[in-house]
């Protein structure tokens, strides 16, 4: 099908090779002379480097929008029999469409953090950990085969683990790294185990190999246990496994709020915009294998469609201002799963773009409003921001549109993508489709009352930090508030390339994404009413949001606490995530601590260990007190051993001969 | 007519002279001295087994056998110097210092 349609280009392509290796460059060399030599002119390498990878990206999207697609290799990296694994790119609209997305967003975040990490010592290295981070999320949008995918995979969630700890004096911000890597090491193990199976069945990483050979598996099956297990289905669930952890889906989602203890702009651009989103990618670049089963396509619908409401249930109770938005991209991440669950892979696709650019203008918004008011004890807390409107113009114009957009207010990115998601759930061919509309559907409303909960909480109203902060906070500088607007201008534009049909639009980005993903799996004829109908209700669901929260916020303070206080049960589980934490740490982590401190510790150190460590110093004083009657210190006695050492020598080769 | 044998017997009668003698005197000036009549036990039988097999590189090995030894000789006897100087005893049953 690509071949038709496209030209394929199998050279090797500097430009294609450049993107990822120019931030690879910098961030190497910021690294080693950072510390001494760039001192507080470490951003400028990595800028640099972000900027021209940028352009290159714009250049092989144009390349790719006018019928070209780059598969190529570098090198073999892994030859062994029949197993090849080359550094190989493969550039087609797909890993085009994200290489434009990370590349863009990843020069505004590193100029955003010239102002919002000046003056912190670690600087030179937050630009070079942030660098590496954009390379590895290249390499892993870029790739051709699923052994560079899972590298570019472990590369990003090391530097998401180096990231989240920065500020590794703060004992949170180092668990929370911790808790990240862990968590993702579960559903990585998955991954890794997914990538094996497709290698056992198919012999080949490479997709564009993979693809075509799916048919031969897709009668197979496969016996665990007296079990018999469809080959599809359980390579793909495996898969999954990894995109749970990565994308932070239940029940691996807790990490995700946790990494919000990292710098602002690491929450912006790799716990929002890129990193997180790996795992859409990653399912949408490998859909022909999850559409084989149905069974797992449902488990992702649903296991999106769980995440999402949790999530819109646990985020309004928060108070951390960077909690809320962890949150709500929890919930926005359930949506791409759902999309991707009942087969509207360029929904999905189309969401993740838009959300990346919103989501990020979010997070950023809210670093703007942190690096105001970071004298606080707790600058992060929204009880003690209000009336910010005043004082951080730009800040407030640009978070007001993110939120509008994240609302799904027409003409904003985020109106698009979600309704593209929502009437393609509705019209799906899979039978759940139905449900994971209405799912849908409630969360919208749900979004657009937390997400206005924080504007209103923080924006209006009197400011009341004035006490933990002496005095009124001040707009950020303007390299801070620059990228704000451009960020600003993609959450509203970025959803015009997919303005749908019954508005009057051509849907751009189906059209470019088809090739590669496939037409929507939905009914043959949608009736144009219904569709009205259900934009209506969609648009109709973030206003009642928005007036909700208006409502408890602004008009009627007093409601704000009624829900907490009459019900106080359910207030308190959804305060505390559900309980997700307590629970794991009921099950998993103090199990593992129990048997860690009185089975591991008890008999194999105490015993095992300690026993090889502590034996083989006791025999060494035992072998040595003995010989000491050896050391006379007479010469004499010297060369008599000389002589005998002489004389068994002489023995052995008479003997051995 | 003397043959190989002769030789080889001297030199190994002169061997074990020096062996005893280093290992049995206590004087450190005379085990230097056992260690030259060692040596020139080898020279001896570098030499004999030189002449009788008309091969000229015992001769040379001999040479430098004798300039080794004469070096040895006087880095071994400022040695015992110094430590005659130091423990004012050339006796090595009284060095004990690195008695273990």
């Amino acid at each position: 099908m690509l071949e038709k349609s496209f030209e394929v280009m199998t050279n090797f392509n500097i430009f294609v090779f450049l993107i990822p290796f120019l931030p690879l460059v910098a961030s190497i060399i910021t690294l080693i002379f950072g510390k001494k030599y760039f001192r507080d002119k470490s951003h400028f390498l990595p800028v640099l480097a972000l900027f021209l990878s940028f352009l290159l990206s714009i250049k092989v999207l144009i390349d790719v929008i006018g019928g070209k697609i780059y598969n190529f290799d570098v090198y073999t990296w892994i030859f062994a029999s029949h197993l090849k694994v080359g550094l190989g790119f493969l550039i087609d609209p797909l890993s085009a469409l994200m290489v434009a997305m990370v590349a863009s967003l990843s020069f505004l975040i590193h100029v955003y953090s010239i102002g919002y990490m000046s003056g912190d010592p670690g600087y030179y290295r937050f630009f070079s950990y942030i660098s590496l981070f954009t390379f590895f999320m290249f390499m892993l949008c870029m790739s051709n085969n699923l052994a560079q995918l899972y590298l570019g995979w472990e590369g990003v969630g090391l530097c998401s683990y180096l990231l989240i700890g920065f500020w590794y004096e703060k004992k949170s911000a180092a668990d929370a790294g911790k808790k990240a890597f862990i968590v993702n090491r579960v559903g990585d193990f998955g991954f890794a185990l997914g990538i094996f199976m497709v290698f056992y069945y198919l012999g080949t990483l490479y997709y564009h190999e993979i693809f075509p050979k799916l048919s031969e598996i897709s009668h197979s099956y496969l016996n665990i246990l007296g079990l018999k297990v469809y080959v599809p289905f359980l390579a793909s669930f495996l898969l999954f496994c990894g995109a749970v952890g990565k994308s932070a889906q239940f029940p691996l989602h807790v990490w995700l709020p946790d990494a919000m203890e990292g710098p602002t702009p690491v929450s912006a651009l790799i716990h929002a915009a890129t990193m997180v989103t790996a795992g859409v990618f990653m399912v949408c670049r490998l859909h022909p294998l999850f559409e084989l089963s149905n069974a797992m396509m449902c488990i992702v619908a649903f296991v999106g469609a769980f995440t999402c409401f949790m999530a819109a249930t646990i985020a309004p109770t928060q108070f951390d201002i960077k909690r809320v938005i962890a949150f709500s991209t929890l919930s926005q991440l359930g949506y791409m799963f759902m999309a991707c669950g009942v087969g509207a892979f360029i929904a999905g696709m189309f969401h993740l773009f838009t959300h990346a650019y919103f989501k990020a203008l979010l997070f950023l918004g809210a670093g703007s409003v942190i690096h105001a008011l970071h004298h606080a004890p707790d600058p992060n807390d929204i009880r003690i921001m209000g009336g910010l409107k005043k004082y951080m113009p730009v800040t407030f114009w640009t978070f007001l549109i993110a939120s509008l957009s994240i609302s799904g207010i027409p003409g904003f990115a985020g109106f698009f993508s979600k309704d593209e998601i929502l009437s393609q759930a509705y019209f799906s061919q899979y039978p759940w489709g139905k449900i994971i509309w209405f799912i849908g559907w409630v969360v919208a409303a749900m979004t657009a009352f937390y997400t206005f909960r924080v504007v209103f909480r923080a924006f209006y109203g009197e400011f009341k930090g004035k006490d933990v902060i002496h005095g009124y906070p001040h707009e950020s500088p303007k390299v801070m508030t620059i990228p704000l607007i451009f960020l600003a201008i993609g959450a509203v534009i970025a959803g015009w390339i997919g303005v749908p049909e019954v508005l009057g639009g051509n849907n751009l980005i189906e059209k470019f994404l088809e090739p590669v993903l496939g037409h929507p799996k939905v009914i043959h004829e949608i009736p144009h009413s219904t569709e009205y109908l259900l934009m209506g209700l969609s648009v109709l669901a973030g206003l009642s949001g928005i007036f909700l929260a208006w409502l408890v916020y602004i008009k009627v303070p007093a409601l704000e606490t009624v829900f907490s206080r009459n019900l106080k049960l359910l207030y308190t589980f959804l305060y505390r995530k559900w309980c997700f934490d307590e629970l794991y740490h009921l099950i998993i982590i103090r199990p593992v601590l129990w048997t860690a401190r009185c089975i591991v510790s008890k008999i194999s150190d105490n015993f095992i260990i300690e026993g090889i460590v502590n034996g083989s110093a006791r025999l060494v004083n035992i072998v040595g007190t003995g010989l000491r009657y050896l050391h006379t210190g007479i010469v004499n006695y010297y060369g008599s051993f000389v002589l005998l050492g002489v004389i068994i020598y002489i023995i052995l080769y008479l003997y051995l001969k | 007519m003397l043959s190989l044998t002769h030789y080889t017997t001297l030199s190994i009668v002169l061997f074990l002279i020096g062996l005893f003698g280093f290992i049995l005197r206590r004087n450190l000036i005379v085990m230097l001295v056992s260690l030259e009549i060692m040596l020139n036990a080898i020279i001896i039988l570098f030499a004999s087994i030189s002449h009788f097999t008309k091969d000229i590189s015992g001769y040379i090995i001999v040479f430098f056998i004798i300039a080794m030894a004469a070096a040895e000789t006087a880095i071994g006897l400022s040695l015992v110097v110094l430590i005659y100087k130091k423990l004012k005893t050339v006796y090595s049953d009284e060095i004990t210092n690195f008695k273990g």
